[in-house]
C-alpha cells in the first residue's frame, strides 16, 4: 500500500493554511501532505472548506497565513496560469466549461497551456504552431478517447449531457499536464452505477501516472477508490489516515451523522 | 411575427449552405471561386449594376466608406467577438491613425503615404496598449466606461491642440503618390492606364468611356484608386485574422470571452491574450483611419470623430453577428451604405436605423450572420424544446 511507504516524497504540501472571509475562518490551520502516484481523498459535510482548500491551492483566493508548496516550490502570491503551468489542474464543483467551445476546442485549451506559440507563429503559420497543433490535437484526442467522449468531440460543450460535461472537465483538466489533478466532487448529481464508472476511470487516471486530490461527499466511494483521506469540518482538519482508519475514527463518524441524516431525507 | 424571425434565421441557414457547398469543392475550384468573387468586388464601382448603385451621389465615394467601414468593422470583431471585450472608443483609435497620418504626410512633414502607414499603426497600437495594460486588469464593464471616455479625450484634445490643427482640422491632406505616370493637372491624371466603367440602360449594359478611372492615380475626383487600396487592405487583414483565429491565440480568446476564471485556471495568460486582441483591434482603427485621412476628400477635424461613430462601429458588429468575420464585414458594409443609397430619406436616417436596430434586437439577437456554433446551439435549443414538448405531449397522453 503506498500509505506505508513514507519514502514517497510530498507531491503537494498544505502548510498550515488559514483563510477568513470577513468573521469567518474557511481554513483554520491545515495541513496535510499529497504523496506522489497516490489517491488523497478530501472530504467533510457541506460547508467544511474543502473547495476553498482548492481555490488557496490554486491561487484563487491568497492565503490568510501559511502556504501551499508544489514540489517543494511555493505558490504563495502567483499568477494562477502560472500555478496552472507548474502543474496543479482541477475541476470545478459547479461545471464551468467553454459553452461555446467545441469538446475538442475545450480540451485543445488545456493542451495549450505549456504551448510556446504566439501571434507570429500563428500568423505565418511557423513550424513551431504547426507541431504545436498537432501535438495539442492527439493529446486532446487521446484524453477524450480516455474518459470516454471522444465520439462527442465535434459538439459544443454546452450540448453535451450532464455527466459528459464532468467528464469533459477532467480531460480538460488533465490536458494541461499536471502533475497533481484536483477533482471537485466530480461524481456529484450521479447516480450511483455512475459514479461506480467515474470512480474506475480516477483509478485508471492514477494508473497513467498521475496523482490525484479527489474531493467527494459520499464516503462508501471515497473508501472504495482512494489511498489516504483527510477530514474537515468547520474548517479544521478531524482526521487523516487510511480508508480502514478513516471508517472507525469517532471523530469522523459524528461529523458525518449529520450528513447521514440529510442524505436520508 | 415568427414570419420575420423566419425571414432573419434563413439568412444564417442560407449562408451555411454557400459555406457548405463551397467546403464540399475541390481545392482549384475553391481558388477560381475565390478568384471570381474578389474580382467582382475590385470591379464592382466600374460594374455599377443598377439598384446597387447609388445615383445622386459618387458611387466609388461610397463603395470606399463600405470598405472602410467593413475593415474597421472586421477589426473591432477581434474585441468585441473575439475576446469579449466591449470597446465604446473605437473611434478613437481610428481618429489617432487619421491623424498621424494627416500630421506625418502633410501637417509638419511630408512623408509619403505609404511610409506614414505604417508609423500610424503602429502609433494606435501604442495608444491601444497604454490604454489597455491599466483598464483591462479591471474585470466587467469599466472597460466599456474607460474607452467611451478614451473616444470624447482625443476628440477634444485633436480639438484644442494647435499642434494638430486644433478645430480647423488638417485640410489638403496629401494624397498617395500615383502609381504610374506623374499627373499632370488640370486634365492628366497620370496613372497607369485608363479603364473604362460599364453603364446600364435597364439591364443593358454599355462602355461609358466618358468616365474612365484611372489605374491607382491618385487624385481628388476618382474614389476607386482608394477603394482599391483600401480593399486590399480587407483582403490582407482578413487573412490574418482567420490564420491566428485558428490557431491558440484564436482558443485563448474565446476561452477568455466565455469564462475568464476558468481560462486562466487552465494556463491561459488572459491579460496578455486581452491586451493582445485590443492592440490588434486598434492597430487595423488605425489603419483604417490613415486610409480615411489620406483619401480623396483629404481633410480631417476633430468634428470628423463623433461619439456617434463609435455606436456605428458597435452596431456594425453587432448587426453583422459578432464573432463571425463575415457577419462584421457585412455589417459594416451596410451601416455605411444603406444611408448612401437612400438618401432621399436623408432626415429619417436615425429612424431608420433605430427601427432596423430594434426589430435585430427582437428577433434576431445574435446578428444576421453570428459564428456557425452559435446557430447550431440555438438549433440545440430548440430540438430540445420540441422534444421536451413532445415528452410531454406523450405523458398527457398516458
Ligand atoms: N468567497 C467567499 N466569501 C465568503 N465566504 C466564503 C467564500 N468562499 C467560501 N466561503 C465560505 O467558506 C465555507 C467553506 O465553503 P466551501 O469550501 O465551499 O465548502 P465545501 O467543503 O462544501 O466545498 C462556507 O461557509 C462558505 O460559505
Ligand atoms: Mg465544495
Amino acid at each position: 500500500m503506498p500509505d506505508t511507504t513514507p519514502a514517497k516524497k510530498a507531491l503537494l504540501e498544505v502548510d498550515d493554511v488559514t483563510i477568513k472571509f470577513g468573521g469567518l475562518t474557511a481554513m483554520d490551520s491545515v495541513s496535510f501532505q499529497i504523496r506522489e502516484g497516490e489517491i488523497l481523498g478530501l472530504i467533510g459535510p457541506n460547508g467544511a472548506g474543502k473547495t476553498t482548500c482548492f481555490n488557496v491551492m490554486t491561487g484563487v483566493y491568497q492565503a490568510t497565513s501559511g502556504e501551499v508548496r508544489l514540489d517543494g516550490v511555493s505558490l504563495a502570491g502567483r499568477r494562477r496560469h502560472k500555478i496552472t503551468q507548474l502543474g496543479l489542474a482541477r475541476t470545478f464543483q459547479n461545471i464551468r466549461l467553454f459553452k461555446s467551445m467545441t469538446v475538442l476546442e475545450n480540451v485543445m485549451v488545456g493542451a495549450d497551456a505549456h504551448s510556446k506559440v504566439g501571434f507570429f507563429d500563428a500568423l505565418f503559420r511557423l513550424p513551431r504552431h504547426r507541431r504545436t497543433e498537432e501535438e495539442a490535437l492527439a493529446k486532446a484526442k487521446g484524453l477524450l478517447d480516455l474518459v470516454g467522449i471522444k465520439a462527442r468531440h465535434d459538439e459544443l460543450a454546452a450540448n453535451l449531457s450532464y455527466g459528459e460535461q464532468r467528464r469533459l472537465e477532467i480531460a480538460r483538466a488533465m490536458a494541461t499536464g499536471p502533475k497533481l489533478l484536483c477533482l471537485d466532487e466530480p461524481a456529484a448529481g450521479f447516480n450511483p452505477a455512475e459514479k461506480v464508472q467515474l470512480m474506475q476511470l480516477i483509478k485508471k487516471v492514477r494508473d497513467q501516472g498521475y496523482t490525484v486530490l479527489l474531493i467527494e461527499h459520499d464516503m462508501k466511494l471515497v473508501m472504495g477508490v482512494t489511498d489516504r483521506i483527510v477530514v474537515l469540518e468547520f474548517g479544521k482538519k478531524i482526521a487523516e489516515g487510511t480508508p480502514a482508519e478513516i471508517r472507525d475514527n469517532p471523530a469522523v463518524i459524528a461529523a458525518y451523522l449529520g450528513v447521514d441524516e440529510e442524505d436520508a431525507s | 411575427m415568427s414570419a420575420m424571425s423566419t425571414t432573419l434565421s434563413g439568412i444564417g441557414r442560407r449562408w451555411d449552405g454557400v459555406v457548405d457547398r463551397y467546403n464540399a469543392l475541390p481545392k482549384p475550384a475553391r481558388l477560381g471561386l475565390v478568384i471570381l468573387f474578389a474580382a467582382f468586388v475590385y470591379l464592382l464601382p466600374l460594374l455599377r449594376p443598377p439598384i446597387l448603385t447609388t445615383n445622386n451621389i459618387d458611387f466609388g465615394g461610397v463603395m470606399f466608406s463600405v470598405a472602410a467601414f467593413a475593415l474597421v468593422a472586421v477589426g473591432l470583431n477581434i474585441v468585441i467577438g473575439y475576446a469579449g471585450l466591449l470597446d465604446l472608443g473605437y473611434v478613437g483609435f481610428y481618429a489617432v491613425g487619421a491623424y498621424t497620418t494627416g500630421v506625418l504626410t502633410t501637417y509638419h512633414w511630408h512623408w509619403p503615404f505609404f511610409l506614414a502607414l505604417p508609423l500610424a499603426i503602429a502609433v494606435t497600437m501604442v495608444t491601444g496598449v497604454i490604454l489597455g495594460a491599466p483598464t483591462l486588469r479591471v474585470r466587467g464593464d469599466y472597460l466599456a466606461i474607460v474607452t467611451l471616455g478614451f473616444g470624447e479625450i482625443i476628440r477634444i484634445t485633436v480639438k484644442n491642440v494647435e499642434w494638430v490643427g486644433a478645430s480647423a482640422g488638417i485640410k489638403d491632406i496629401s494624397h498617395p503618390n500615383t502609381i504610374g505616370a506623374a499627373p499632370n493637372p488640370p486634365f492628366d491624371r497620370g496613372g497607369m492606364f485608363d479603364v473604362p466603367r460599364l453603364q446600364w440602360d435597364g439591364i443593358i449594359p454599355s462602355l461609358d468611356r466618358d468616365h474612365p478611372t484611372a489605374v491607382l492615380a491618385f487624385g481628388a475626383v476618382d474614389a476607386i484608386p482608394y477603394y482599391w487600396v483600401i480593399l486590399t487592405a480587407l483582403i490582407l487583414v482578413l487573412v490574418g485574422d482567420r490564420l491566428v483565429k485558428s490557431s491558440r491565440v484564436g482558443r485563448a480568446w474565446e476561452a477568455t470571452r466565455e469564462d475568464e476564471d476558468a481560462a486562466e485556471l487552465m494556463g491561459v495568460p488572459t491579460f496578455k491574450y486581452k491586451l493582445m486582441a485590443f492592440a490588434l483591434g486598434a492597430a487595423i482603427g488605425g489603419l483604417s483611419g490613415a486610409f480615411y485621412a489620406s483619401g480623396q476628400g483629404g481633410y480631417i477635424s476633430p468634428d470628423s470623430f463623433p461619439l456617434l461613430l463609435s455606436m456605428l462601429f458597435v452596431a456594425a458588429v453587432i448587426v453583422g453577428g459578432s464573432g463571425n468575420r463575415w457577419g462584421a464585414i457585412v455589417g459594416g458594409a451596410l451601416v455605411a451604405y444603406l444611408p448612401e443609397r437612400f438618401r432621399e430619406f436623408a432626415d429619417y436616417r436615425l429612424l431608420f436605423f433605430g427601427l432596423a436596430l430594434s426589430v435585430l434586437a427582437i428577433w434576431r439577437p445574435e446578428g444576421l450572420l453570428p459564428p456557425r456554433r452559435s446557430r447550431r446551439a440555438k438549433a440545440v435549443e430548440a430540438e430540445i424544446e420540441a422534444l421536451e414538448e413532445g415528452a410531454l405531449e406523450g405523458s398527457t397522453h398516458a
